[in-house]
């Protein structure tokens, strides 16, 4: 190797002290490099807190009730679940709806921000949409177990086959099958593209060989040439503009499952931005509780600031009023439509029914509580902040119950019934979220949990980086 | 070391300068258009709009790309409802008719979102001749920094003004580069 000029002494990097971030959306001393190595070093340096250890074991632990549960499940049948006529569909549904509400943040933080020119993405996006990824695997669960014989699963989808027969596409539950597993395929393409040049980045920094051959063999070559930067702009901004009306399209289609029935107060035209709101608003809630964690034992409140949960938490109490206006809307339209079986099954809902406590659980923790979000105070407070999104979790939680308890008093008395879950069915959701614990703990574990390279970007002139320059002006 | 190439010493990828920040890389990718040299690239860290603009790469390939792969997907979503529908397994649903298109839509823009984008990220690996595992930058050892913190040029040896590649190392030396380095290929 011939070099005709020596590199420059490779001294550290700088040690100048830069003005605050002015929108606060950077803590610390920081420049491009002290920047990607806090955050590779999680990755590549070995250290695990033991907390990790801790949340891992955890998840790990839980999610055994998982694999006991559909084992069980799969010996016997849906019968050890608690579900019957009228209520069929039980905490299957419900968790399926509560997980893909969950799976809906990570790609609008990461779609529609990057669309509004919000800056305070870059800090969440990664994470957020490994969350919706791992959310959205949970979900899947679900519902292909709840069809009883889920190895026939792939009926679901319309291939020719000897029986001469095919899926109904007028039917939601074909649209479901077509939207989440498109709403996966796309956020895995989007999270990989957005990964790529992070992994060559720790392909250049890996310590061990081991390292280097794994995450060189991920980052597929990449070299940062501005030819590559310029299509992979233009990738990711399309796959954002994509991916926004998707997370939109895939609630719509899921609560066309309910809405598109005619049981009382599922047959509403309100159902889909209701369904998209209650997403967003729980997606931001979990994203609260990955962060406060990921800031606490990983020391990333340098990016991950008090002013991202403040923000995080003015989306929640939005979002939180769009879906209270919801519930609203069922009440008015149950009373002024002046349909006998809507208001019956409204009244039934919130006094006269043997579930009517679900419906003030619902409204206390997703209504009442989380307007303690109006107060700066409450919103820059991570413990208050946390016990929120807590609740919003809890609420939108009873959300999907409430709605599915529905079937359990509908037109005729006589078709009345009563629904209890088994532990059989605790045991699959609590494995659920056992899953979800252990996946995001191995991604903080073997992936950076905030983009590298989107951080450079977003860091001021003075400090390395493009003041934020946003993606939308380069790609072309 | 040596300017002239003798028979043992490998070919030549190119010549490739180093800077410290993303300016001097517009800058020098510039004054080397300027210059006459044609077949070039420039490294970053991240994204820099700019140097693709002066490379003479103002616009991807990838938004046609991805119109013409979200349309046959969506073309197919729908062809293939209306043969499920209409020809091979008609039904009545509710006295509808057997081409009730409208309800067709979800899938339709459900394909069309998967096929835009897979062939999107389809069509990057392929144009940016992805998965590439060696390629001649690699041997730089400074180029280890070209993901943390330092911006290259390499103006390559198929350039049709490269030559023996002394002159483009006079003329790198111009731009007050970090480093200046032989690609060896």
């Amino acid at each position: 190797m011939a070099t005709v000029i020596e590199p420059a002494v490779r001294g550290p990097y700088s040690n100048e002290l830069y003005a605050p971030h002015p929108e606060g959306l950077l803590g610390g001393n920081h420049n491009t490099v002290t920047l990607g190595d806090k955050i590779a070093d999680v990755v590549i340096g070995g250290r695990t807190p033991k907390a990790w250890w801790a949340f891992f074991l955890f998840g790990f632990m839980l999610l055994q009730g998982l694999v006991v549960g559909l084992a069980y499940l799969f010996y016997m049948g849906t019968g050890v679940w608690g579900i019957n006529q009228p209520v069929a569909w039980g905490l299957a549904i419900v968790n399926f709806v509560w997980w893909i509400g969950i799976g809906h943040a990570g790609t609008l933080i990461s779609a529609i921000l990057l669309l509004m020119h919000q800056k305070w993405r870059t800090s969440i996006n990664r994470y957020a949409e490994a969350m919706t990824l791992f959310a959205v695997s949970c979900a899947g669960i679900f519902p292909l177990v709840h069809m009883g014989r889920p190895w026939l699963g792939y009926w679901l989808f319309p291939f020719p086959n000897n029986m001469g027969a095919w899926p109904q596409p007028r039917s939601p539950l074909m649209w479901d099958a077509f939207a989440v597993s498109t709403y996966l395929t796309v956020s895995l393409v989007f999270w990989y593209v957005g990964l790529i040049p992070d992994l060559a980045i720790l392909r250049d920094t890996a310590k061990h060989k081991l390292q280097r051959m794994v995450y060189g063999m991920l980052a597929l070559g990449w070299r940062g040439s501005a030819y590559h930067w310029r299509r992979y702009e233009k990738l990711y901004l399309l796959l954002a503009g994509l991916g926004t009306p998707l997370v939109f399209s895939v609630h719509t289609i899921v609560s066309f499952d309910f809405a598109v029935a005619i049981v009382p107060l599922w047959h509403a035209t309100i159902f889909p931005p209701f369904f998209v709101a209650g997403a967003i608003f729980s997606g931001f809630a979990m994203v609260v509780w990955l962060a406060v964690p990921l800031r606490h034992f990983y020391g990333m409140k340098d990016f991950i600031t008090d002013k991202h949960l403040e923000l995080c938490a003015k989306v929640m109490i939005a979002t939180g009023l769009l879906v209270s206006f919801g519930y609203f809307c069922e009440l008015w339209m149950g009373w002024y439509s002046h349909s006998l079986y809507e208001w019956e099954t409204t009244y039934q809902r919130i006094w006269e029914g043997p579930y009517w406590w679900s419906y003030w659980c619902l409204i206390t923790t997703n209504t009442i509580i989380p307007q303690l979000l109006w107060f700066k105070r409450v919103r820059t407070n991570e413990l208050l902040l946390f016990l929120i999104a807590g609740s919003v979790h809890v609420g939108m939680w009873f959300e999907r119950y409430v709605i599915i308890i529905t079937l359990s008093r509908d037109h005729t008395p006589g078709a009345w019934g009563r629904y209890a879950p088994t532990e059989w069915d605790y045991a699959i959701m609590l494995g659920s979220v056992g899953l979800f614990i252990t996946l995001f703990c191995l991604f903080i574990k073997f992936l950076p949990m905030i983009s590298i390279t989107e951080m450079r970007e977003f860091l001021p002139f003075k400090q390395g980086g493009r003041d934020g320059h946003a993606v939308m002006e380069n790609a072309k | 070391m040596s300017n002239t190439h003798t028979g043992d010493s490998p070919a030549l990828h190119g010549i490739m300068a180093e800077f410290t920040n993303a300016d001097a890389l517009v800058a020098s990718v510039r004054a080397a258009r300027l210059a006459g040299y044609s077949r070039m690239d420039g490294y970053s860290p991240y994204p820099v709009g700019e140097v693709a603009d002066e490379l003479g790469f103002p616009r991807s390939e990838i938004g046609a790309i991805m119109f013409i792969g979200g349309l046959c997907g969506a073309t197919f979503g729908l062809l293939m409802q209306t043969w499920i529908t209409v020809y091979d397994y008609p039904i009545s649903i509710g006295g509808k008719p057997f081409w009730s298109w409208p309800q067709y839509i979800p899938i339709t823009w459900a394909l069309l979102v998967l096929t835009a984008s897979l062939s999107g990220v389809f069509g990057l690996l392929a144009l940016c001749g992805l998965p590439q595992p060696y390629h001649p930058v690699f041997n730089v050892p400074q180029f280890a920094r070209a993901t943390r913190d330092r911006f290259f040029l390499c103006i390559e040896s198929t350039d049709p003004n490269f030559g023996d590649g002394s002159g483009v190392k006079t003329f790198l030396a111009t731009l007050n580069p970090d480093s200046i380095a032989e690609v060896p290929e």
